[in-house]
């Protein structure tokens, strides 16, 4: 089963990666107010069920794809 | 018991550049380097303490740090540590202690996002077994950083938390050069046995090279691993 994981820094943590996309982008003309850069991890999960991929996932954040001090994440389990 | 040349292993991971330096620093501040290869599942016994070099294990795939945690060899370094067995991780060694749960809070990319390579001061804050014995407190010492995440970052609430309990024994002197929260330079568990620091202090360990100030660090260590009975896992 088809899951991505969008991870990206949580809200108030300086993002300094962002920034730079940030004022490279309006550099090149752009009106973007604000960018934060995170990873997007595309799995193929062995699961029965989207409920079970996407529990699967959470575990998969907690202890590996995630810093959960700095880090915030999203799952999204394509429709099968 | 007193040891003359205590074996201090230092962990070799895929990516690791520090290893060889760290080792020679060791051997000249009178310890017997020993190089372990990360696949291993134990430390060789008679190791009395373990450095955790600088470098980019495992490319810093995912986060710096995130990967090294996993390797056979980190298990005795948990073990180890769990018995009171000093371990110091230095830059890359930081950021693996910290994603492994050794240390708390974690390594963030620079403030500025430019890799920094350069000397600092930073200043001791508690001087004491097994880290900076040799020091004394309120001392400015010389040492360079090389790194591109060393911003160490830690909620507020636990940043007071480690305050209060001393586990903050070195800090930048005077501005920060990368963004760590509260100055960090280098930050150790609740037990005080467990070391990470961003500044390398196998660098600075002959004045005729710029400073001799990181070699009261290794001293430290060497001067506690001599006292240790050697490890059982």
């Amino acid at each position: 089963m088809r899951v991505t994981v969008h991870v990206l820094p949580k809200d108030g943590i300086l993002d300094p990666q962002g920034q730079a996309v940030e004022s490279s982008l309006r550099h090149l003309g752009f009106a973007v107010a604000a960018a934060r850069v995170g990873r997007l991890v595309d799995l193929d999960v062995d699961a029965e069920t989207p409920e079970q991929a996407r529990a699967e996932a959470e575990r998969m954040c907690e202890q590996l794809l995630a810093n959960p001090l700095i880090e915030r994440y999203e799952i999204e389990v394509a429709a099968a | 018991m007193s040891h003359g040349r205590p074996a201090i292993a230092v962990v070799v991971f895929p990516g690791s550049n520090d290893d060889r330096d760290a080792a020679w620093a060791l051997g000249a501040v009178g310890a017997d380097p020993v190089l372990v290869w990360h696949a291993e599942e134990q430390l060789p016994r008679d190791v009395r303490a373990v450095v955790l070099p600088g470098g980019f294990s495992y490319g810093d795939y995912l986060r710096c740090g995130a990967i090294a945690r996993f390797a056979p060899v980190m298990r005795a370094v948990a073990e180890f540590a769990d018995a009171g067995g000093p371990v110091l991780g230095i830059c890359n060694g930081f950021q693996v202690l910290c994603e492994a749960g050794l240390l708390p809070g974690v390594l963030r990319p620079n403030k500025s996002l430019s890799f920094i390579c350069r000397d600092v001061a930073v200043r001791v804050e508690r001087a004491r077994a097994p880290f900076t014995s040799r020091c004394i407190e309120g001392q400015r010492l010389v040492i360079p950083i090389k790194h591109g995440e060393g911003a160490w970052y830690a909620p507020p609430g636990l940043v007071e938390e480690l305050e209060a309990r001393g586990q903050i024994p070195l800090r930048y002197d005077g501005a920060d050069p990368n963004g760590a929260i509260a100055g960090v330079a280098g930050i150790t568990n609740e037990a005080g046995n467990v070391l990470g620091l961003m500044p390398h202090p196998e660098h600075a360990i002959d004045p005729l090279l710029g400073s001799g100030d990181g070699a009261l660090l290794l001293a430290s260590l060497v001067d506690a691993a001599r006292e240790r009975e050697p490890a059982l896992v």
